[in-house]
């Protein structure tokens, strides 16, 4: 068993857990943060996508132990109180989600792939970038969609701020 | 139309909770004292279960027990059940062999349960697993379906001489023979449909919790059709009677039919509920969901089309092998039988069809209905033969399939189906249109000019949906009824609470099903609340499939909102002292027509509560419920067209263009439709290129993880055109025809026809990777 402390949307939070505990159930089993969900067990599927110090990884590939001292962003903590993140409201606008459990992991990857492309965001971009996150339901044609909508919406955002 | 109303593209009610990480899924579900399941599964295809030991494994830290499959049998619990009783050409019915949760004596695929850990934590759970041995005794094993029934090959179960569950037929063999033996044509072709693993996001998972003092049993699982596991685990795997068992399917995470069957781990949590008294959770990692969830497909089909001089279709003849795996599935037995052969008329006038399905088991997981579910197979053989056909006979494929395309309706198949309601001409053009069909020779040529082979594939798909009526399925042979049931619950402040036997899991439910209540009232959605997922709260439900929650489900819900208007006008007369007749319902409000005479629905809900004035003799309270069950199958259809080009040196293909034109009927939520297509489309197209579950001779899976079964990602796809023709149901009174199939059904053939037609070459397999499609160029 091992102590961890980090930081999770904003919070400074500590456990006791065993040393193979991935940082996804860190958060799901000892957070309750049931947001970050488990679709595979190779690392294939991206349901777990958090962003650790800033940037988009998968939770289940990252033990608890070294997300020490980290901060940890999980789809729970990127809405400012009932104001979504345009990420989120792009999700919804667009209908890009129908059984929302691949929704957080695609969300948490899109802020990261706007992020690192600015504004300078295209459709093929955006499809080869978004290859690690798997979705049975849409076909991607509205995740698409809405990953290059809140690539405005951010750009916005972020000239207003 | 209202701005929320049937029509209207109004954004999801559900999608907040997704979106922000508060869905509730069942792995989100902890209840106080819980302990974790972690199954054993046979890593061989084919054994004898010597023996199990777990005595170390009970000695480990956390571990409360082992349980095996003898232990079922001891307790007197069920075997899985296969649902439709099909009779083979001979007249005797389908020859199955017993399917335990867990194997006792002999394991018929790899990941078969034989035992099950209860411990503490998941982890001690899967480390105790590691402790428990198993003896098996190999025995020799077979996953080919043509292999399995030749002669000499092993046998899985003695009930089933030749690995065969039964051989039935179709149709008129007669007037077939006679039709090739005057066939100015003959197209003969052979195809395989691929196996598929359904793959939903979100892994199967289940929470059982056992009452003592009151023997009652709580399921929480992932389930389509939480009524129907009820049913099963109360009247066959004798779990617990079913006033003594809840089953709550929560958020579920995608299903595509893999969730609705009841499957060997819900059955064992029950059990081993009670007999740890403790709640008892499992779920699935991604290898067991490859593993033991039903698989899709898997036909290797001969068939041969018939066609006159003027290139009218005489006669199809069809022989298919189906590959039920190592045991029958819930429904399994009605896929390549009745939801496959009676499709196989397709769009087209055919005057003699007959269809010989052998269905037969092998040393694989089970395979039972995949999104679209026979179907697919049916439209994949025709829509390919119906493009070898044009290009043998030398015709334009376009136009031998308008040629032949059915134009007047009621039209009766041979193969049981009456179709009500079409337009086939309207959805080729429209997708011909979306395409520049006329235009595609120059941009072949200038696709040549720049070294890329291109191609155009055309597939006309039609489907039998709105599963389905009662009476019908019954004679067929179905265990249960397939109508649907609703109640509509007027609260005393005039909100509206709707309960459904539907079951959402991706469909968008709780938006479209309220569109109908503000729709009919002129109220806002936000009044209205859809309520699913629990049996105890909805009356009942045979859940979601087969695209019938709109024809179905939908319809159930008008049935019980056309009860509550009538009474609710009946009260707003009463009030207003004005005859029942002249009440009409506008914007919440019910007016006397010709009048300034009005009440809003929250006084008229209050009156029914109160009870205060009431007219003489009427109950209290605004509440009714409806139970709906169709008068026929709907028939959604239409045209896929896609181009594409292949690389000459590597044999990859790139999607140019995919276009989709759909006659659903009346849309309600067509951005909700379109995202259905979408969704279908993907897992079409996944089948066409990618997807492939693949068996080694032996019966070993080589393709049990994201890491070898080649999921769609989203750079393996294009964006998609969609449009819509519209010929209204007629046989509901919302004219809705379902749409959660139609893509997966339709789009295949399309991918491969363009395909074959860029390199020339008919003879092509899906999936077509790089390697098949370089490989079909050599000729």
């Amino acid at each position: 068993m091992s102590q961890v402390q980090l930081t999770v949307n904003g919070k400074a939070v500590s456990a006791d857990v065993e040393d193979r505990t991935l940082l996804v159930h860190l958060l799901r089993d000892h957070l309750n943060l049931t947001g970050t969900h488990v679709g595979c067990d190779t690392s294939q599927c991206g349901a777990c996508t958090v962003h650790i110090d800033g940037r988009a990884v998968k939770s289940c590939t990252v033990l608890a132990g070294q997300a020490d001292g980290a901060s940890v962003t999980t789809i729970e903590g990127i809405a400012r109180g009932d104001e979504l993140h345009p990420m989120q409201a792009a999700f919804r606008d667009n209908h890009g989600l129908q059984c929302g459990f691949c929704t957080p992991g695609m969300i948490m990857s899109a802020i990261d792939i706007v992020s690192r492309h600015g504004g300078q965001l295209d459709e093929a971009t955006v499809r080869h970038e978004l290859e690690g996150n798997i979705c049975r339901c849409t076909g991607y044609h509205n995740i698409v969609k809405a990953v290059l909508d809140a690539a405005g919406r951010m750009k916005v955002a972020q000239a207003a701020e | 139309m209202g701005i929320e109303g049937i029509g209207a593209s109004v954004v999801r009610k559900e999608d907040k909770r997704f979106i922000t990480g508060k869905g509730r899924y069942v792995d989100d579900i902890k209840l106080v004292g819980m302990t974790h399941a972690h199954f054993i599964r046979s890593p061989h295809p084919h054994a004898k279960i010597k023996g199990i030991d777990a005595s170390a494994a009970l000695k480990m830290p956390g571990v409360l027990a082992v349980l095996n499959g003898k232990e079922l049998v001891d307790d007197k619990i069920g075997n899985l059940i296969c649902g439709w009783m099909i009779h083979s050409k001979d007249g005797s019915p389908m020859k199955m062999g017993a399917w335990p949760a867990m194997a006792p004596e002999v394991v018929r695929f790899v990941g078969q349960a034989v035992a099950v850990v209860i411990a503490e934590s998941k982890n001690q759970a899967r480390d105790a697993a590691e402790a428990v041995v198993v003896d098996y005794e190999e025995l020799p094993a077979v996953a080919d379906v043509k292999a399995a029934i030749a002669p000499g090959a092993p046998q899985l179960h003695p009930e089933a001489p030749g690995n065969q569950v039964y051989d039935w037929v179709i149709g008129d063999e007669a007037a077939v023979n006679d039709a090739f033996s005057k066939a100015a044509n003959v197209v003969t072709m052979e195809l395989s449909n691929n196996r598929l693993v359904p793959n939903a996001m979100e892994p199967r998972a289940a929470i059982a919790d056992y009452d003592a003092a009151e023997e009652h049993f709580t399921l929480y699982t992932t389930s389509q059709n939480p009524h129907v596991a009820r049913l099963v685990l109360s009247a066959f795997y004798n779990i617990a009677p079913e006033h003594k068992l809840r089953v709550i399917a929560p958020d579920v995470g995608g299903g595509f039919g893999s969730k609705i069957y009841i499957y060997p781990e819900e059955m064992v949590a029950l059990w081993a509920s009670k007999k740890v008294g403790r709640p008892v959770k499992w779920t699935g990692d991604r290898t067991e969901s490859f593993l033991t969830d039903a698989h899709g497909r898997d036909h290797v089909t001969k068939a041969e089309m018939a066609f006159d001089k003027d290139h009218k279709i005489t006669g199809l003849r069809v022989k298919t092998y189906a590959n039920f795996g190592g045991y029958m599935s819930l429904f399994s037995s009605s896929v390549p039988t009745y939801l496959y052969a009676t499709l196989l008329s397709g769009q087209y006038t055919i005057p003699a069809i007959h269809a010989e399905v052998i269905g037969v088991y092998t040393n694989t997981t089970p395979v039972d209905a995949y999104r679209g579910a026979g179907r697919p197979e049916a439209s994949y053989l025709l829509e390919r033969m119906m493009e070898t056909a044009a290009r043998q006979l030398k015709v334009d494929p376009a136009e031998l399939r308008k040629k032949n395309f059915i134009t007047q309706f009621p039209h009766q198949t041979p193969v049981i189906m009456a179709y009500d309601a079409g337009d086939f001409n309207a959805s080729l053009d429209a997708a011909m249109k979306a395409i520049d069909y006329a235009g595609f020779p120059s941009r072949k040529a200038k696709a040549k000019s720049e070294g890329k082979l291109r191609g155009i594939g055309v597939s006309c798909y039609i489907e039998a949906c709105g599963i389905a009526p009662s009476k019908a399925v019954g004679s067929l042979g179905a265990g249960v009824g397939l109508w649907e049931s609703a109640e509509v619950r007027v609260n005393p402040v005039g909100t509206i609470e709707v309960l459904t036997g539907s079951h959402s899991h991706g469909q968008g439910h709780e938006t479209a099903f309220a569109q109908l209540v503000a729709d009919r009232l002129g109220i806002s959605i936000n009044q209205v609340q859809i309520v699913h997922g629990d049996t105890d709260k909805v009356q009942f439900g045979m859940g979601t499939y087969g695209s019938r929650s709109a024809a179905v489900g939908l319809t159930a819900i008008l049935k019980a909102m056309e009860k509550v208007e009538a009474k609710a006008k009946k009260i707003a007369a009463h009030q207003l002292e004005a005859s029942e007749a002249d009440i009409v319902i506008e914007g919440g409000e019910f007016k006397v027509t010709g009048t300034d005479k009005k009440i809003a629905l929250p006084m008229v809900a209050l009156a029914a509560y109160t009870a205060h004035n009431l007219p003489d003799g009427m109950e209290p309270g605004l509440k009714e419920s409806a139970f709906y069950d169709p008068s026929n199958f709907t028939f959604p259809a239409g045209s896929y067209i896609c181009e594409l080009e292949v690389d000459p040196g590597t044999g990859k293909t790139t999607f140019v263009n995919f276009v989709a034109a759909d006659d659903f009927g009346r849309l309600i939520n067509p951005m909700i439709v379109e995202g259905q297509v979408h969704g279908g489309l993907a897992q079409g197209i996944g089948q066409a290129l990618l997807e492939h579950a693949v068996y080694d001779g032996n019966g070993q899976p080589v393709t049990a993880s994201f890491m070898d079964y080649a999921m769609p990602r989203a750079d393996d796809l294009p964006s998609f055109k969609l449009s819509h023709t519209t010929t209204l149901c007629p046989g509901n009174p919302l004219g809705v025809k379902g749409c959660g199939e139609a893509g997966a059904i339709g789009s295949s053939a399309a991918v491969i026809n363009a395909i074959t037609d860029a390199i020339g070459n008919n003879a092509l397999e899906m999936p077509a990777t790089p390697d098949r499609v370089w490989r079909a160029m050599q000729g």
